[in-house]
C-alpha cells in the first residue's frame, strides 16, 4: 500500500486550499527555478528515467514523448497541449486534479514546456468541466500574479504563458489530433500521423499534447527524483496513478495508489468492497469505457498496472475501474456504450461512422435477445473490421468492449436469445 | 527516388509520394473513393487499404502513407482483401442500392468497387439512414442519402474551386455535406463537383434521367464557350447531344469543365437555323439552297469590292473563316474583321494577342497583374490555374478592373486606367513588386481593349511588361486573355481588315452594301446600315438573323469538324458529334459551295485540302495540340494608334457569365443559372 508520504496529490480530495498558499504549503512550486536551470536535457532525461507513461490511456512513455520534439527551436514555436477533454465514462481524476491540485497542473506545464522549448501551453478543458475550469483559471491567474509564470518564470528568464480553452463537450476532441484541430477553430476531428504533432501539431507548429496527470505529476517526479518514482509500482509500470472506482462499490472514490496494486486489494481497501461481497462480483471494465471488460475469475489475481492487463486483452486505460455486480444486465451495460460511441464517432473514417451504429443497434436487440445465435458472430466480426481500420483509436475504444462481453458473457447472450425465441420474460436488471 | 517494392514489384517513386501513388506505378489498381490526385488527401473512405512489411500489423490507408526507401507493400493478402470487403459492406449498409434509378448508374466508383472488392451480400439487416436532399441551384442535382460522406466535394470547393461552401454538419452517421444555410453553389466549375462525386449523391440536373451512359456515343471534341480550349468529350445519342464532359488535358483544362461548356448544350436544340431563308417582299421565306445563293450573286453582281464586308463571329471554326476571307479575296474586299466586339487588337505580332505564358505556365509566375479582366467570369479555368498558384505560393496578384470577388485575396488598384502610367515608370509601390519577381505576368483582359482608347491601354500594358522585366529571352510575361473562341484562329489567319480597308465599326452604318455575316451575333444591329445587304451563316437565329436578307444555316461546334485556337494560341481540333439539323450545313462546305456557284471555286473540296492550305496561310495551324512557349526577343511593343490613355473606367466583358453567346443565350440552363446567380446581383446593384 502506498504511505502518505508517496503520494503526490496530496489534496485529492479537496480538504486543503487549492489555491497558490495551499499549493506552495504542500511543497508545489518549490524550487522551480533550480529545476528548470538543470536545463531541457537534464529534465527530459530525467523524465525518461522514472518510466513515466502516459496517464491518458495509451501509456505511451512521457519523456520519449517530450524527446521527440526538435532540440533546436526553428522558426517555428512549439507548443505544449494539455489534454483536460475528459469524457471517458468511468474516468474522473483529472477532473479532482483541475478542482483541487490546479497548481500541480500549471507549474506542470512551466516544466514540461521548458523540458520542450515551448513558451506557451494551452489546456484544453472539456466543455462541462466549468467549475474546473474556473478553478483552474484561478490557478493560473494567482500563478501570473506571483511570478511563478509569465514573462520571467519563477525568475527563470524563461517566458511562459499558459492559455486556458474550453471544449465543447465533444469526446473525439479528446484523440490528441482532434484537440488540436478544436483548437484552431476546426471541427474536431482526427488528423492523419504521420505527420505527427512532434514534427506538425498546433498551427503546424512542433506541439506534444499531454494528459492532464501526465504533467501533474512532473513537477514533483523531478523534485524528488526518477529512483524514487521507480522504487513504486512494478517494473516497466513505475509511480503512483490516480484510480477511479466507481459501480457498484459501497465506497466509490478516487483514489492514488502503485501500479501493480491487486484489483481486489484496490476495491476492498478504498471502495468499500463490492456491493453484496466479492463474491457478487460479475466483472470489472478496468481502465473506462473503451477497454474490454474482464470476468470475476481474471479479477480475483488481477494486478493493475499497463502489462498485466493487456497480458490478459484488456487495458488500463485511464484506470477508471467500473465495477459490475451479479445484479447487472451486463449486455444492456455495452450496449449503452455503444450508444455512446455512435453519439460520439466523428463521422470521418467509413468503418466507424457506419460500424458504430451497426454495432449499437444489434446491440439493443441483443438486451432484448431479439437476433439468432449467429448474429453473436457477425457482430464480433463487425467489431475485427472497425479495430485497426481508421484513423483514430475511436473505432477500436468502440469495439473493445463489445469484443469483451462476447469473449466473457457469451453463454449469458444465446441464453437471452434462446428466451426471447421461447417467449419467457428475462429478469429486469437493476438500473 | 524512393525504391518501393509493391507485391514483388520494384518502384523508383518521387520522394514525398504515398504509397497509393507507388501502387499504381507498380501498376497495382488500388481502390479509393476520397482520395483524388488533385486534392489534399482526407484518408478517410479506408478503401485503399495495403499491407506494410515491418510496420504495426494492421492493414494502412495507403493514400495517407508515405514511402520510406526500402518499403515492402502488399496489395492482395487476406488482410488487405478482408480489410477492403469490410470498408465496401460498412459503405454499403447505409447507402441506398437504388442503382436502377441511380444516374450514376454505369460509372459510379462505388458500383464498380462493390462488384471488384466488396462481398455478394450484406449482413446488415437493420433501418437504413435517409437523408434530407439540399438545393444546391440549377446546376448540381444532390440524392443525400447516396452520400459516402468521402468529402471530395467539399475538398474541391475550398481548393480548386475556391468557393468554400461546402461542408460537414453533424457527426458520426448523421454526418451531412451541405452548405449549412440552404443555397445555391456560387462557383462557375460547380459541374465538376458531379464528375468528382464517386457516388450519385451530386448528379447533373439538367441530365438527371436523361440517358444511361452506355446508350451514349462519344466524341473528342473542344469546348467553344469561352477561349481556353478545354478539352471535351461530347456524349450523343441519335441527333441529341446529351451531355459534355471534360477530358484530360494538364496543360489546358487539367481535368475540370467550366459550367458553361458543360451546361449550355440544351441550348444547342432551341433557336436553331435548320432552313435557308430569303427575304422577299420585305419578308424572310424558306427557300432552296439554290435560290439563297443565286440572291445573293444578284445583288453581289456590280458591287464593287470595297463596297463589300465580313464579319467572323466569336465560336467560328478556323476552317470556315479561312474559306470566308479567301471568298471575300475572290470578291475583291479586303473588308474584313474578327473583332466584332471592337477590342482593339493589333494582330502585326502573334505575341500581342495571344497568352504568352500559357495556361499552365501560371504555376511559375511569382507575380501577377490583370488589367481589365474578370478571369473568373471570362475564363473560369484559367482563375482557377491562379487560384492553385497562388495556394501554392500566396504570389501577389493586383488587379485594375472593378472589383470582384475572384476567389482569391487581391490588391485592387482602382478600376480606371490612371494608374497604367504610374507602373510604367516605377512610382507605384506594385511596380517595385512586379521588378522583385522574376517571373511576372500581365495579364490584359478584353474589357481593357473595347474602349476608344483601346490601343493605348494596350500600348502601356505592353511597356508596364517591359519595364518590370516581364518581357525576357527565357519568360514572357504578357498575356491577352480572349472570351471568344474564334478570335485567335482569325487573327492567326489575318481576318483583320487589309490595308486601308474597314473595320467592323466602319462596315457598319452603311459603310458596306453588303455584308456577310459568319456567326456575328454580338453586333449592334441597330447600326447596321439601312441599305446594306445582309448574309447571315450561322446556327441560331440570334441578333444577327434578325436583321439578315439572307440565312444560311450553319453548324454548330459540336456538328462539324473544325480547328480552333485558345486564348494561348493552342490549335486543337473538334470533331463532328451529330450531324447538322435539318438543311444546316458545315460552314466552310456552304462557303464553298457558294463560290462554286459564282463560278470562282475556292481551291478546296475536302477539309483535308483546306487544312494543308490553313497551314499554308499560317505555319502555327501544323502544329496540332502542342504549344511551344517562346521567350520575348523583341521587346518594341503594339502601337498605341496615336491614342492616349484615357480615365474612363473599366467595363467587364462578360457581364453575365452564363449567357454570352447564341448558345448559352438559347439555353434554358443558363437561363435559369442567370435568374439564379445573375438576377439577384443586378437587382441588388439599381
Amino acid at each position: 500500500m502506498l504511505s502518505d508520504a508517496d503520494r503526490i496529490f496530496t489534496n485529492l480530495y479537496g480538504i486543503g486550499d487549492p489555491g497558490l498558499t495551499g499549493a506552495r504549503a504542500r511543497g508545489d512550486w518549490d524550487g522551480t527555478k533550480a529545476i528548470i536551470a538543470r536545463g531541457r536535457e537534464a529534465i527530459v532525461e530525467e523524465m525518461k528515467a522514472s518510466g513515466l507513461r502516459g496517464r491518458g490511456g495509451a501509456g505511451f512513455p512521457t519523456g520519449l514523448k517530450w524527446s521527440f520534439m526538435p532540440k533546436a527551436i526553428g522558426k517555428l514555436p512549439h507548443y505544449l497541449v494539455v489534454n483536460a477533454d475528459e469524457s471517458e465514462p468511468g474516468t474522473c481524476k483529472d477532473r479532482d486534479i483541475l478542482r483541487h491540485d490546479p497548481h500541480k497542473l500549471v507549474e506542470g506545464c512551466l516544466l514540461a514546456s521548458f523540458a520542450m522549448g515551448a513558451h506557451a501551453a494551452y489546456i484544453y478543458v472539456r466543455g462541462e468541466f466549468y467549475n474546473e475550469a474556473v478553478a483552474l483559471q484561478q490557478a493560473i491567474d494567482e500563478a501570473y500574479e506571483a511570478g511563478l509564470i509569465g514573462p520571467d518564470a519563477c525568475g527563470s528568464g524563461w517566458a511562459f504563458d499558459c492559455y486556458l480553452h474550453r471544449g465543447a463537450g465533444a469526446y473525439i476532441c479528446g484523440e490528441e489530433t482532434a484537440l488540436i484541430e478544436s483548437l484552431e477553430g476546426k471541427k474536431g476531428m482526427p488528423r492523419l500521423k504521420p505527420p505527427f504533432p512532434a514534427a506538425m501539431g498546433l498551427y503546424g507548429c512542433p506541439t506534444t499534447v499531454n494528459n492532464v496527470e501526465s504533467i501533474a505529476v512532473a513537477p514533483t517526479i523531478l523534485r524528488r527524483g526518477a529512483a524514487w518514482f521507480t522504487g513504486l509500482g512494478r517494473p516497466n509500470n513505475a509511480g503512483t496513478k490516480l484510480f477511479c472506482i466507481s459501480g457498484h462499490v459501497n465506497k466509490p472514490c478516487n483514489v492514488e495508489e502503485e501500479l501493480g496494486i491487486p484489483l481486489k486489494e484496490l476495491i476492498e481497501k478504498y471502495a468499500g468492497g463490492v456491493r453484496g461481497g466479492w463474491d457478487n462480483l460479475l466483472a470489472v471494465i478496468p481502465g473506462g469505457a473503451s477497454v474490454p471488460l474482464i470476468n470475476k475469475a481474471t479479477c480475483d489475481t488481477m494486478l493493475m498496472d499497463f502489462d498485466s492487463l493487456r497480458a490478459v486483452k484488456s487495458g488500463l486505460g485511464t484506470a477508471a475501474v467500473i465495477v459490475m455486480d451479479k445484479s447487472t444486465d451486463v449486455i444492456k451495460a455495452i450496449a449503452r456504450l455503444s450508444q455512446f460511441y455512435k453519439h460520439e464517432s466523428c463521422g470521418q473514417c467509413t468503418p466507424c461512422r457506419e460500424g458504430t451504429g451497426w454495432m449499437m443497434r444489434v446491440m439493443n436487440r441483443m438486451v432484448q435477445g431479439r437476433a439468432t445465435i449467429e448474429e453473436i458472430d457477425t457482430l464480433e466480426q463487425v467489431t475485427r473490421q472497425i479495430e485497426g481500420h481508421t484513423i483514430c483509436a475511436l473505432g477500436d475504444a468502440a469495439a473493445w468492449p463489445i469484443q469483451g462481453l462476447i469473449k466473457n458473457f457469451r453463454p449469458m447472450m444465446e441464453e437471452r436469445i434462446r428466451a426471447y425465441k421461447a417467449g419467457r420474460s428475462m429478469p429486469l436488471a437493476a438500473e | 527516388m524512393v525504391k518501393v517494392t509493391v507485391d514483388g514489384i520494384v518502384v523508383d517513386v518521387p520522394p514525398g509520394s504515398n504509397v497509393l501513388q507507388a501502387c499504381e506505378a507498380a501498376g497495382k489498381e488500388v481502390p479509393r473513393f476520397c482520395y483524388h490526385e488533385r486534392l489534399s488527401v482526407a484518408g478517410n473512405c479506408r478503401m485503399c487499404l495495403v499491407e506494410i512489411e515491418k510496420a504495426p500489423p494492421k492493414p494502412f490507408a495507403s493514400c495517407a502513407y508515405p514511402v520510406n526507401e526500402g518499403m515492402v507493400v502488399h496489395t492482395d493478402t487476406p488482410m488487405v482483401k478482408a480489410g477492403r470487403a469490410g470498408v465496401m459492406e460498412f459503405l454499403l449498409i447505409n447507402h441506398p442500392l437504388d442503382c436502377p434509378i441511380c444516374d450514376q448508374g454505369g460509372e459510379c466508383d462505388l458500383q464498380d468497387q462493390a462488384v471488384g472488392y466488396g462481398r455478394d451480400s450484406s449482413r446488415y439487416t437493420e433501418a437504413k439512414r435517409a437523408v434530407k436532399d439540399k438545393d444546391l441551384g440549377p446546376l448540381v442535382k444532390t440524392v443525400m442519402t447516396r452520400c459516402i460522406q468521402c468529402t471530395r466535394c467539399i475538398r474541391f470547393s475550398a481548393e480548386i474551386a475556391g468557393t468554400p461552401e461546402l461542408g460537414a454538419t453533424a457527426r458520426g452517421e448523421t454526418m451531412e455535406v451541405g452548405t449549412y444555410v440552404e443555397m445555391a453553389l456560387t462557383s462557375e466549375l460547380s459541374g465538376n463537383l458531379i464528375d468528382i462525386c464517386p457516388v450519385g449523391a451530386l448528379t447533373s440536373k439538367p441530365y438527371a434521367f436523361v440517358a444511361r451512359s452506355w446508350e451514349l456515343k462519344k466524341t473528342d471534341s473542344i469546348d467553344v464557350l469561352d477561349a481556353v480550349g478545354t478539352n471535351i468529350r461530347i456524349d450523343a445519342r441519335g441527333p441529341e447531344v446529351l451531355r459534355v464532359l471534360p477530358r484530360l488535358n494538364e496543360d489546358v483544362n487539367e481535368e475540370w469543365l467550366a459550367d458553361k461548356g458543360r451546361f449550355a448544350i440544351d441550348g444547342l436544340k432551341r433557336r436553331r437555323l435548320d432552313s435557308v431563308w430569303v427575304k422577299r417582299d420585305g419578308k424572310l421565306q424558306k427557300a432552296a439552297w439554290t435560290d439563297a445563293f443565286a440572291a445573293i450573286d444578284a445583288r453581289l453582281k456590280g458591287v464593287a469590292g470595297e463596297r463589300i464586308g465580313a464579319i467572323a463571329g466569336d465560336l467560328a471554326d478556323a476552317e470556315s473563316m479561312l474559306a470566308l476571307k479567301e471568298l471575300m479575296v475572290s470578291l475583291g474586299s479586303a473588308n474584313i474583321d474578327c473583332r466584332v466586339d471592337g477590342a482593339a487588337i493589333d494582330s502585326t505580332r502573334r505575341d500581342f494577342y495571344t497568352f504568352n505564358t500559357s495556361i499552365a505556365g501560371i504555376e511559375e509566375a511569382d507575380a501577377i497583374l490583370i488589367v481589365g479582366s474578370n478571369p473568373r467570369r471570362e475564363a473560369p479555368l484559367v482563375n482557377a490555374r491562379i487560384l492553385k498558384r497562388r495556394r501554392a505560393s500566396r504570389l501577389p496578384i493586383a488587379v485594375i478592373a472593378s472589383p470582384a470577388d475572384l476567389t482569391y485575396a487581391t490588391d485592387n488598384l482602382g478600376d480606371s486606367p490612371d494608374v497604367l502610367a504610374s507602373l510604367i515608370d516605377g512610382s507605384h509601390p506594385f511596380a517595385a513588386t512586379l521588378k522583385a519577381a522574376s517571373k511576372p505576368m500581365i495579364i490584359v483582359g478584353q474589357g481593357a481593349l473595347r474602349r476608344a482608347d483601346g490601343a493605348a491601354v494596350l500600348a502601356a500594358c505592353w511597356q508596364i511588361a517591359a519595364a518590370v522585366g516581364a518581357l525576357s529571352d527565357a519568360w514572357h510575361g504578357f498575356n491577352m486573355l480572349h472570351t471568344a473562341a474564334a478570335r485567335v484562329g482569325a487573327l492567326d489567319l489575318g481576318f483583320v481588315p487589309g490595308n486601308g480597308a474597314k473595320d467592323v465599326a466602319a462596315m457598319m452604318g452603311g459603310g458596306v452594301a453588303a455584308q456577310w455575316l459568319l456567326g456575328a451575333d454580338s453586333l449592334d444591329t441597330a447600326r447596321t446600315g439601312a441599305d446594306t445587304f445582309v448574309i447571315y451563316q450561322g446556327h441560331h437565329g440570334d441578333a444577327g438573323a434578325a436583321r439578315a436578307d439572307v440565312i444560311l444555316p450553319g453548324a454548330a461546334y459540336t456538328e462539324k469538324d473544325g480547328t480552333y485556337v485558345n486564348t494561348e494560341g493552342r490549335v486543337q481540333r473538334g470533331q463532328l458529334a451529330i450531324y447538322p439539323p435539318g438543311e444546316a450545313r458545315e460552314d466552310w462546305k456552304i462557303l464553298r459551295a457558294f463560290s462554286g456557284y459564282t463560278g470562282k471555286p475556292l481551291p478546296y473540296d475536302t477539309i483535308e485540302a483546306l487544312r494543308a492550305r490553313l497551314e499554308v496561310v499560317n505555319p502555327v495551324f501544323a502544329r496540332l495540340d502542342i504549344l511551344p512557349r517562346f521567350g520575348c526577343t523583341d521587346t518594341s511593343g503594339p502601337s498605341a494608334m496615336g491614342g492616349i490613355v484615357g480615365n474612363g473606367k473599366f467595363v467587364d466583358a462578360v457581364p453575365n457569365y452564363y449567357q454570352t453567346d447564341p448558345i448559352s443565350r438559347a439555353s434554358p440552363t443558363m437561363a435559369a443559372c442567370t435568374a439564379t446567380y445573375v438576377a439577384p446581383l443586378q437587382a441588388a446593384a439599381e
